[in-house]
């Protein structure tokens, strides 16, 4: 018998309370006054690691942008360390949280300003490839779904032992692609290039 | 691979594919979801602590120059794990509609007036308890497409962060007794009676003010590890 709390969708109208800033992609001359406590530039100024900004959009099943997705993201920081990380390797120096909040716009975009993560531990011990926890919220979506993206052309997706378990037709699905200084990364809920989406 | 965050019991929660939630149709996963280990990269999370809100973040009722319209409540209760075990330093962000059922939002088009002393968003961190408390007023009723003459119970939108990725949980809170349960898709996706009763507030005449506020009590429990924290050190 589960004692959780299940899970309900967003809603359309998340803005005010989780992304007010946000709010601006909709309408630039509505002023939400309600500040902003998680949003879409992770870079604090004594951040360790190459700085990179990620776009994207998220498509449902007919190919449309979903203007109502909220995006969030959680990851390590530049030499691989994860900012509450138990043990030893928690950040020690650095005010840097590798957690990220974005709103869609009306075209179902949305962006990250942050730092290339490097390589954290997986199973047994073994390195994972550089790569983003992604979390997805909409309207119409009753639960949030999990993906990942990693980093097209890293040397290391090779051995990823989460990469590993994704049939290797699909795991192009996880990949951002360089696209002059953006890393663009594309989420389909459903279709022929439908994400890969984790059961976690 | 040990698999420190049980999954069975995410049973509770809706399917993703749940057609009578039509938006469900075209945004749910078609393909099966790929089954993994957790890592460190799932296991981990934001902490936010006190320093990421300001007194009175918990208050709807003071963010205008005036008192907001409606009934004043008070909702709180604790942020908890499946095992009981209390969840401090929770992040809990909610948002609401008005007490007419319309929300501080451009696309919101609900013909109901919006209150200027209303913005219906609201954030506090859990205290060592894993204590959480809001003031606010009773959002209404409001309409939507889903299907003819849809209404969505009274409800109250709530993210809450636990200690993991995987414990991050976005859900509403709805009112005991509202006599729109049966006719609402979204509230019906969770198929189990015992838990929908968890998204269902209890009213709480200890802890009603006098003259003041009803109050309603609301627990919130998020997927936790089996075994203790030093387990992972
Ligand atoms: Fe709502």
């Amino acid at each position: 018998m589960s004692e959780l709390t299940p899970s309900q969708t967003v809603g359309p109208f998340y803005a005010y309370g989780l992304t007010p800033k946000g709010r601006a992609k909709w309408d630039p001359n509505g002023h939400y006054s309600w500040k902003e406590t998680i949003g879409d530039n992770l870079v604090t100024p004594d951040v360790v690691g190459d700085r990179i900004r990620i776009e994207g959009g998220i498509y449902d099943g007919d190919g449309k942008p979903i203007p109502d997705a909220m995006l969030e993201i959680w990851q390590a920081d530049g030499q691989g360390r994860y900012s509450n990380e138990p043990g030893s390797r928690r950040l020690p120096n650095t005010s840097f949280k590798g957690h990220g909040r974005s709103a869609c716009d009306g075209n179902g975009v949305f962006s990250f300003d942050t730092v290339k993560p490097g390589q954290v531990a997986g199973p047994g011990g073994k390195m994972q490839a550089p790569h983003i926890v992604v979390c997805i919220f909409g309207r119409g979506m009753l639960r949030q779904v999990y993906t990942r993206m990693y980093f097209d052309g890293e040397a290391a997706n090779a051995a990823d032992p989460v990469l590993a378990l994704v049939p290797a037709e699909r795991r192009d699905t996880l990949m951002a692609k360089k696209q002059g200084n953006v890393w663009r990364f594309d989420v389909h809920m459903q279709g022929d290039k439908e994400t890969v989406f984790f059961d976690v | 691979m040990s698999l420190i965050y049980p999954r069975d019991g995410l049973s509770a929660y809706p399917k993703h594919l749940t057609p009578a939630y039509k938006s469900t149709v075209k945004r749910a996963p078609t393909k099966p979801l790929v089954l993994m280990p957790h890592t460190l990269s799932e296991m981990t999370g934001p902490i936010y602590g006190h320093d990421a809100i300001q007194d009175n973040d918990n208050d709807l009722t003071k963010q205008g120059k005036g008192e907001p319209l409606g009934e004043r409540i008070i909702v709180h209760g604790h942020v908890l794990d499946e095992n009981k075990r209390p969840v401090p330093d929770a992040l809990v962000e909610l948002w609401q509609a008005n007490a007419c059922g319309r929300y501080v939002h451009l696309v919101d088009q609900h013909p109901a007036p919006l209150d200027p002393n209303f913005t219906g968003a609201g954030r506090t961190v859990t205290d060592k308890a894993g204590y959480y408390k809001f003031i606010t007023v009773k959002p209404g009723a409001y309409p939507w497409g889903n299907h003819h003459n849809a209404w969505r119970p009274n409800h109250i939108h709530f993210s809450v962060f636990g200690h993991s990725f995987l414990s991050r949980l976005v859900t509403q809170m709805y009112f005991p007794g509202d006599y729109l349960f049966p006719f609402d898709p979204i509230f019906n996706s969770v198929t189990d009676e015992r838990d929908r009763a968890r998204m269902i507030s209890t009213f709480d005449l200890e802890n009603t003010i006098p003259d003041w506020a009803l109050c309603f009590r609301f627990d919130i429990v998020l997927r936790g590890r089996d075994k203790t924290p030093e387990d992972m050190d």
